[in-house]
């Protein structure tokens, strides 16, 4: 057998799908926040704990009403979005003319609270997801093992992730959105309501990151903890990719878990920290992240 | 300064006199209990507002305030932050008048309290923490280690399992100095009981996706996969387990430290197979059941975990020690403690090392089958028992300055 | 962000009241630990106002000062046997080298690229302190001697310990009062305000904003050494992320760029921390309420909205 710096490459194979598979939560995760961020100009900290919202919505839905899997990918991120749409209409709304840190900080508040909420109800242990009957199982791709579930997240991740980036920048829709950010009162004197597009992104991108909670609910444990951590990682993936760059945020988060799964196997004790080091160098030598432009 | 601090100490002896003639060693006549634990973190299912209700109950049960003694429970929350955790213990101790301190889950924060306990001649009995430095390096005449420790873990889930064919081990540990002890400890008793390391993964705190780790513990063949971690970082591993077909492979998990409570979240269909170690469960026998029963209504139904059940034993001895001492001064009640055997409905009978350690039994239990569970909360099977005079670590090899 | 500070006669009179106030008060019950643990929070985030209040700096991983100090200087301590004037000034100096090598790094970038490199290289920070043996992981160094200041005086005592606490904390306090009304201080202000416009008029903004940094970190650095003594323990939690949100609340909520904000904000903190920890899981959820309401309501913190409130009165 081939090893490459002691082990061997069907085993590395691997490694790389699995780092490809969670690449794909980072993707989604930072696609979300690159979008608000994007057309709101807001960092959104809130982000894990929404994504940890999206995860409770599923599991309280198939657990008091019976709910199943597929109608909870679609009612989740609704449930989800409309409290960010409240959030954005109540507060975040106020601080647009202010400096970013604003935003962070309220949204960070934000985040405690939901996850203080959330601990005081359902306790910090967790929920456990079953898992679809349709998933049980897997294939066996010669050099690993790879269960039906973990291939549906790989593939859904990239769907909703190119037609976001479609509609943002391929579509008329898409374009009074990038222009509504570029000159919010010439758009809104060709008769476009602004305020409420704005509005409703934010609810797209809420509902982006408890999409995510929902696929991750089946293989990690609902728990009120579980984006607490996640943040700063998916943060550290908008930078690097270049904040507000929908396309950056997405090959950057796949890139990134990929660079994650190898580092897993060569130096595991650091794959929480790589890429921390990969942003400062990113952010030393291309200021403006990857793909992103100065602004 | 001196002279003043004499009279009001002074005074306050005057005071506690003229009130209570029978037990004027009881510092301003009531005993304080403080639970000091994680109440809104990752332990606060397992100890939390659940070890305070456990503190109660010993209250209620040993029938002292029938007697004319006075108690009163606090509670707080260290966050798992051993600055808040030795800032809220200090205040207790200087102010607020508490005589002891129990529970604390979480090592760093028990080796602060540990110290700090020894500097005021307090009393500290630790139900929650895992290092089993407290009864060796950092050993205190204050200090009892109650439920359990890092040696006793590995030693039991370790040692029993080689014993039942699994003699290859490849180990998944948590980052930080818990899991490395674990895993030390565990390697070691693998290898004397004639087993093999192959190898082993050290992952960073709170890893969501174990998967690549599984994978590393798939590719090295070990018959078992040893868990060195604790709370969401072992259930996350677990579910990973399950998922890629570690089990089914063949493989076998061992948890080296996992709660009835995270067995409670995994649920049977995920946990099912497990073996791991612990001192206590509510359906040992009729006493646990009875405490069980009135246990988990108080508490979202949560049936108790060890750690509740040591705080609720061992605030029962303590109580029985201060009545025998007629006094609460910390650095003779934990004597007494030591001196007087153990009995409670919990842990049965009992003794107390000269080390500060706890001796009883420790169970090696099997997560049932989802089909053979009755009911809600019946997650257990005993596979072994381990007797208390082997369960943990003899006193010579802890190194505790006391015992020299 | 408010403009400068108060004029002067003012700040001398409030300090001169303030450390009356708190030399006085572990006579009229205050608990001294508390104090202490206050006054070196205090201090930590009067040092990062000196950065993001006056030089508009907003650093995302300050913990690493408080952290890297805390371990030098129990390390120190405990380990070499090094008496505590030593121990803290090791430790405050580990921090200001560090404060060299991350400033000089992150001041190159602005705004959220500024925090964000100042946040990656305190998460490399963070995982070193986890690596390194000396540390003893999540454990932390423990049981830290106090010892006797300069042979002397005798830190076990909690009284005397207090008063050498508040000594360097005021003695910080008025270094910090100092820089700011210094030619140093205005201009560093005057490159917060308009940064092009300061270069055009020949000031280096870059030296200025690494020296502000370095003198930020260096004290952060002292008050981390500070509390490693008076806790007699270094841990983590001083070089986890959280801890470097937690400074950007206490001076949020005092009231950013303002001489006593940070200390007015830390107390506040502190003490709710200390008076809710009976609370158990709601600390969360009312520590993020404190967030929302003060970015929401009060933007300018406590002391801000003071002022100018005081301002409009007048």
């Amino acid at each position: 057998m081939t090893e490459i710096f002691g082990v061997p490459t069907q085993a590395l194979f691997g490694q790389l799908l699995i780092g490809l598979i969670n690449g794909a939560f980072y993707a989604l995760l930072s696609l979300g926040l690159a979008v608000i961020f994007g057309l709101l100009n807001i960092i959104n900290f809130a982000h894990g704990a929404q994504y940890m919202m999206g995860a409770f919505c599923a599991w309280l839905l198939l657990e008091y009403w019976g709910v199943g899997y597929w109608w909870s990918l679609l009612l989740a991120p609704i449930a989800v979005g409309v409290t960010g749409v409240v959030i954005e209409r109540t507060m975040l709304s106020r601080l647009y003319k202010l400096d970013h840190l604003y935003g962070l900080l309220l949204t960070f508040g934000i985040a405690l609270i939901f996850q203080g909420l959330f601990t005081q109800h359902y306790g910090s242990s967790g929920q456990p997801y079953r898992l679809p009957t349709e998933f049980s199982g897997g294939y066996n791709l010669g050099f690993m093992f790879l269960p039906k579930y973990r291939a549906w997240v790989i593939v859904a991740s990239l769907v909703v992730c190119l037609s976001t980036w479609y509609v943002i920048e391929r579509t008329k829709l898409g374009s009074y959105l990038r222009a509504a950010t570029e000159n919010p009162s010439l758009v809104q004197a060709f008769g476009i309501n602004v305020p409420r597009m704005i509005t409703l992104t934010y609810g797209f991108g809420v509902g982006l990151a408890a999409l995510a909670g929902v696929m991750a609910a089946p293989i990690y444990q609902v728990s009120p903890q579980m984006g607490a951590n996640l943040i700063i990682v998916v943060f550290a993936v908008v930078v690097i990719g270049g904040m507000g760059s929908i396309l950056g945020a997405i090959l950057t988060g796949f890139g990134l878990g990929v660079i994650e799964g190898l580092t897993k196997v060569f130096y595991p004790e650091a794959s929480n920290t790589v890429i921390f080091v990969i942003m400062v160098l990113v952010l030393l030598v291309k200021p403006a992240g990857m793909f992103g432009r100065e602004r | 300064m001196n002279a003043f601090k004499r009279t009001t100490v002074g005074l306050a002896v005057a005071a506690a006199l003229s009130l209570s003639m029978a037990h004027a060693q009881v510092s301003d006549n009531v005993i304080k209990i403080g639970v000091l634990n994680d109440m809104s973190g990752l332990y606060a299912d397992l100890s939390g507002p659940g070890s305070t209700l456990a503190a109660k109950m010993a209250v209620e049960d040993s029938g002292i305030e029938k007697r004319g003694y006075k108690v009163e429970i606090v509670s707080a929350d260290h966050q798992n932050k051993a600055d808040i955790g030795s800032a809220i213990a200090r205040q207790w101790y200087d102010a607020d008048k508490v005589d002891v301190i129990v529970d604390v889950p979480n090592s760093g924060v028990a080796l602060a309290i540990n110290a700090i306990t020894k500097e005021k001649g307090k009393a500290f009995l630790g139900s929650g923490p895992a290092s089993s430095d407290l009864t060796g390096k950092a050993c205190s005449p204050n200090t009892v280690h109650w439920t359990y420790d890092t040696w006793m873990l590995a030693n039991g889930t370790g040692s029993a399992v080689v014993k039942t064919g699994g003699d290859t081990w490849f180990f998944i540990t948590a980052d930080y100095a818990f899991g490395h002890a674990l895993e030390r400890d565990t390697a070691a008793v693998v290898t004397k009981s004639g087993g093999k390391v192959l190898g082993d993964v050290k992952v960073p705190l709170n890893t969501q996706d174990f998967s690549s780790f599984l994978l590393q513990a798939q590719a090295s063949k070990a018959k078992i996969v040893g868990l060195a971690n604790a709370g969401g970082d072992t259930i996350n591993s677990i579910k990973g387990a399950a998922e890629f077909g570690i089990v089914k492979g063949g493989q076998n998990l061992a948890g080296l430290l996992v709660f009835v409570t995270d067995v409670n979240s995994l649920g049977l269909p995920t946990a099912q197979g497990l073996v791991l170690t612990e001192t206590f469960y509510w359906d040992l026998n009729d006493q646990t059941r009875a405490f069980a029963k009135r246990f988990a209504p108080q508490y979202k139904g949560i049936h108790p975990t060890m750690i509740h059940a040591g705080v609720y034993s061992s605030v029962l001895h303590y109580l029985k020690a201060v009545e025998a001492l007629k006094s609460d001064d910390g650095t003779k009640v934990v004597a007494k403690m030591k001196e007087m055997p153990t009995d409670d409905p919990l842990f049965g009978k009992g003794t107390i090392r000269a080390d500060g350690r706890k001796i009883h039994p420790a169970y090696l239990f099997e997560v049932k089958k989802p089909s053979e569970s009755k009911g809600p909360w019946d997650y257990y099977k005993v596979r072994a028992t381990i007797p208390a005079d082997q369960a943990f670590r003899p006193m010579k090899d802890g190194g505790c300055p006391l015992v020299k | 962000m408010t403009p400068g500070a108060a004029p002067r006669g003012g700040i001398w009179v409030a300090t001169g009241v303030m450390t009356a106030a708190l030399a006085i008060a572990p006579f009229v019950g205050v608990y001294p630990v508390f104090l202490m643990k206050a006054l070196c929070f205090a201090l930590f985030a009067c040092a990062f106002n000196l950065l993001v209040g006056f030089g508009g700096l907003l650093s995302f991983g300050h913990a690493m000062f408080l952290g890297t100090a805390g371990y030098v200087c129990a390390h120190a301590a405990k380990i070499w046997g090094w008496p505590p004037e030593l121990a803290i000034l090791a430790g405050t100096l580990a921090a200001t080298l560090l404060g060299v090598v991350a400033g000089a790094l992150a001041i190159r970038r602005q705004g959220i690229y500024f925090a964000m490199i100042t946040l990656a290289l305190a998460q490399m920070m963070f995982f070193f302190y986890v690596q390194a043996p000396f540390t003893h992981g999540e454990d932390g160094i423990q049981a830290v001697p106090r010892g006797m200041l300069f042979g002397l005086l005798d830190l076990s005592e909690t009284l005397i310990m207090y008063y050498v606490v508040l000594t360097i904390f005021v003695a910080a306090f008025l270094f910090i009062c100092r820089i700011v009304n210094s030619p140093f201080g205005q201009v560093l202000q005057a490159i917060r305000e308009n940064e092009p416009r300061a270069i055009s008029l020949g000031y280096d903004a870059e030296r200025y904003k690494l020296l502000a940094f370095v003198l930020s970190a260096a004290l952060s650095g002292l008050a981390g050494s500070t509390k490693a003594i008076v806790f007699q323990l270094a841990s983590l939690t001083d070089v986890h992320w959280t801890m470097s949100g937690e400074v950007v609340l206490m001076v949020l909520l005092g009231g950013m760029g303002t001489i006593f904000g940070p200390v007015v904000g830390a107390f506040a903190i502190i003490g709710l921390e200390n008076y809710l920890s009976g609370f158990g899981q709601w600390v969360t959820v009312i520590t993020g309420g404190i967030f929302v309401v003060c970015v929401l309501a009060f933007r300018r913190g406590i002391v801000g909205e003071l002022g100018a409130w005081w301002a409009q009165r007048k």
